[in-house]
C-alpha cells in the first residue's frame, strides 16, 4: 500500500515550500515554492484518490489550471513591479510600509 | 518492485526540491523544480494516475516551468550577484516554522480511511480497464463536475486578459 509513504512525501515537499518562502528574498524563488507547495497537495489528492474514488483525480486537473492562470498573472506582475523598481528583491517592495 | 521505485523517486523529489529552495541562483532552482515535477510525475504514474502524470509533465515541467526560464532570463537574473537568501535569523526562524509545520502534517502518514467510505482495493484499476485511463478521468469532468470545468474556462479567459493588460508597456 502507498498511500502512507505518499502521504509523507506530500507532506515534506509542503513543508519544504513553505521554507523556501520564508527564507528567500527573491520574487520568482518564492513563486517556485508556490508551485511546489500546490504539487505537494496534488500529491495528496492523487494518493486519496486511489481509495476514495476519482474525484480526487478531476480536482487534481482544476488544481493545474488555477496554477497556470496564476503563473501567468504572477509573472505578468512581476514584470510589471520589476519595470518600476529594476529589481526582484521583496526588500524593495515596500511602498505600503511606513516611513 | 513497486515500493522500491516509489521509494526512489519520492526520495528524489525530496531531494531536488531541497536543492530548489536552497540554490542561489534562481535558473538552477528552476531546474531542480523541474526535476521534482518529474519525480512527482512518477509518483503519479505508480498511483495509478497515468493521465495527470502525462498532464504534469505537459502543463508543469513544460509550460509553466518555461514561462518561469522565460522570465528569468528576461529580467536577466542569471548573473551571479549577492544572495537573496535570509541571513541566519531568517533562517532559524524558517527551519523552526517548517519543523513545526512537519510535526503537526507528521499524524498523516498513520491515518487510515474508514471503510466505510473507501473503495474495495484494485476498484480504480477496474475502473481503468473499463472507461480507459483517460475516459475515467474525462466522464466525472464532463459529467459532475462540468460547471466547475465551465468557471475554470472562465478563469483562464479573465488570466489571459489580466495578463496582456498588466504586461503593456504603461500600466
Amino acid at each position: 500500500m502507498l498511500l502512507s509513504p505518499a502521504l509523507a512525501f506530500s507532506a515534506v515537499l509542503f513543508t519544504l515550500g513553505v521554507a523556501g518562502v520564508l527564507f528567500r528574498r527573491n520574487v520568482i524563488v518564492i513563486f517556485m515554492c508556490v508551485e511546489l507547495m500546490l504539487n505537494a497537495v496534488n500529491l495528496t489528492f492523487v494518493a486519496l484518490a486511489q481509495t476514495l474514488g476519482m474525484g480526487g483525480q478531476v480536482f487534481v486537473f482544476f488544481v493545474m489550471a488555477v496554477a497556470a492562470a496564476e503563473a501567468a498573472v504572477g509573472l505578468a506582475i512581476i514584470l510589471a513591479v520589476y519595470r518600476h523598481k529594476q529589481s526582484v528583491s521583496l526588500q524593495n517592495m515596500n511602498l505600503l510600509k511606513d516611513g | 518492485m513497486t515500493s522500491t521505485v516509489f521509494w526512489t523517486f519520492g526520495i528524489l523529489a525530496m531531494l531536488s526540491a531541497l536543492l530548489c529552495i536552497t540554490r542561489k541562483n534562481p535558473v538552477a532552482s528552476a531546474l531542480w523544480l523541474v526535476v521534482t515535477l518529474f519525480s512527482i510525475a512518477a509518483l503519479f504514474v505508480l498511483l495509478d494516475a497515468q493521465f495527470l502524470a502525462v498532464l504534469q509533465v505537459l502543463v508543469y515541467a513544460g509550460a509553466i516551468m518555461v514561462l518561469f526560464l522565460f522570465v528569468i532570463m528576461l529580467l536577466n537574473l542569471g548573473r551571479p550577484g549577492p544572495s537573496d537568501i535570509k541571513g541566519p535569523l531568517g533562517l532559524g526562524v524558517a527551519v523552526l516554522l517548517g519543523a513545526a509545520l512537519l510535526f503537526l502534517l507528521q499524524p498523516l502518514t498513520r491515518t487510515t480511511l474508514p471503510s466505510a467510505i473507501s473503495l474495495p482495493p484494485g476498484s480504480v484499476q477496474a475502473l481503468q480497464q473499463q472507461q480507459g485511463i483517460v475516459g475515467s478521468v474525462a466522464n466525472p469532468l464532463f459529467g459532475a463536475y462540468l460547471i466547475p470545468f465551465e468557471i475554470a474556462s472562465v478563469l483562464l479567459l479573465a488570466a489571459i486578459v489580466g495578463a496582456v493588460v498588466l504586461a503593456k508597456r504603461r500600466l
